[in-house]
């Protein structure tokens, strides 16, 4: 019965079937989750006066190996599939429960790291551990192998997709190319006053900076400040363009745009001071933030403007090196 | 903290994304200005109590890796909030209470705040 359960790699290091993940992702998920999270809530089980025929029929429809036994709602033992075939072999079938169950019952607490469920499953071999709450003592749930498996596959299919998405990138196009000097530019048109799609360019130049290869913490920086340079050029101008440029050791945005440009630039870079009218506030924005949480996030940046002809504002992100 | 704990105390309604409720969060921004979410959430894994239901909330939301949104004051997103955050991945629940209250249970609980999170490091 152990055996089975180290089939699936649990993380033991030097173990000769190794599961595709390493072998370390699956123990940490096993630390990291609760009994709670792998257990099944919903409880089938059996009374002490229940016959041990009527024990059969709920094995066999509910295609399960075993069941607890509660009495008024409180656990008094379980019945296992080895008590099942005794009872068979002895010609019991038609006794009760409470006469064939058995008593000292092992279990678990719903707060416990799931890592304790698998060395217990390990150590005793049972298939089932009923599952209780650490306050009450009371029933909560019942944990087999089969939903250890389930809750952590689940969770190394998300993971995995997550890494597909990470190894779908093109930064090897730098590398591929032969060049003294490689620049990429990204470029994206912002209407003006399109405050419904506020963000969305920014979201797109983000997945595309991550598949780049740039690291998440530049590409954080990028897209904050590039957030707030989208909503101003949506709240301000008619329209304008954001470009990122890929370069060697940063990125490079321009947020341009033909709008009535910023009268005192000083005064613009104050946090709190705004000119944005108040359906723009209602909306989160405009709070004479925009240009001051550009400044925090970038290494660099100047902003060029006429009022009455437009703004340039530029800023940049060094790569880490 | 995790997303099922959070709609457990808040009593919250599950918008989109009930097969991820395990997810964790170890902080959370209770803002309504979204210059401010931009500002000052550093860290994926926090939680966002906003009563912005806009789909703007969900953009920049997107742009700081939040992963789960609290809409507080019994607001509901409409249908193109709730699309683009399905195409995110993103939670969405819904709580009655206002915000102050929303965000004084969870911090009852233990859940922090951003600042103090980069503060224990």
């Amino acid at each position: 019965m152990g055996g089975y359960i180290k089939e699936v790699s649990w993380g033991v290091p030097n173990m000769s079937t190794k599961a595709k993940v390493s072998p370390t992702k699956t123990q940490e998920l096993a630390y990291e989750f609760k009994v709670k999270d792998a257990m099944t809530a919903e409880i089938i089980s059996v009374s002490p006066k229940n016959t041990m025929d009527d024990v059969r029929k709920l094995l066999q429809n509910e295609r399960i190996s075993g069941l607890p036994v509660l009495d008024r709602g409180k656990l008094v033992g379980i019945i296992s599939i080895d008590n099942f075939i005794d009872c068979i072999m002895s010609g019991r079938i038609d006794e009760i429960v409470e006469n064939n169950m058995t008593t000292k019952v092992e279990s678990l607490y719903s707060d416990e790291p799931l890592i304790h469920a698998i060395s217990k499953f390990d150590k005793l071999g049972y298939g089932r551990f009923p599952v209780l709450e650490h306050e009450t003592g009371k029933l909560v749930g019942v944990i087999t192998k089969g939903d250890i498996i389930k809750c952590l596959l689940q969770k190394l299919e998300i993971n995995y997709h997550m890494e597909e998405i990470q190894r779908y990138r093109a930064s090897h196009i730098f590398e591929d190319i032969k060049s003294d000097k490689t620049t990429l530019t990204l470029n994206y048109k912002i209407k003006g006053g399109d405050y419904k799609h506020a963000g969305e360019q920014s979201g797109y130049l983000k997945v595309n900076l991550l598949r780049l290869g740039i690291s998440p913490p530049v590409a954080r920086r990028v897209i904050v400040a590039s957030c707030e340079a989208e909503m101003n050029i949506i709240i301000f101008s008619k329209g304008g363009e954001i470009s990122a440029r890929v370069e060697e050791d940063r990125i490079r945005v321009n947020a341009i745009d033909n709008g009535p440009g910023i009268e005192d630039i000083k005064k613009a870079m104050q946090p709190g001071f705004s000119t944005a009218p108040d359906w723009v506030r209602e909306m989160g924005f405009g709070a004479g933030m925009g240009l001051p949480n550009i400044e925090n996030c970038a290494d660099e940046m100047k902003i060029d403007s006429k009022p009455g002809e437009g703004t340039n504002l530029e800023f940049s992100v060094f790569m880490e090196r | 903290m995790r997303i099922k704990e959070v709609i457990e105390i808040l009593k919250g309604k599950v918008i989109c994304g009930k097969d991820s409720l395990n997810t964790e969060v170890k902080m959370a921004c209770g803002c309504d200005l979204m210059s401010h979410v931009l500002a000052f959430i550093k860290h994926d894994n926090t939680l966002l109590l906003t009563g912005l239901t806009t789909s703007q909330a969900i953009y920049i939301a997107d742009a700081v890796n939040i992963k789960a949104i609290c809409f507080v004051r019994g607001k509901q997103p409409v249908e193109e909030t709730i699309a683009l955050a399905k195409e995110r991945g993103m939670i969405l629940i819904a709580v009655d209470i206002p915000m102050y209250e929303a965000c004084g249970r969870l911090y009852q609980r233990g859940l922090v705040g951003c600042s103090e999170y980069e503060h224990k490091g």
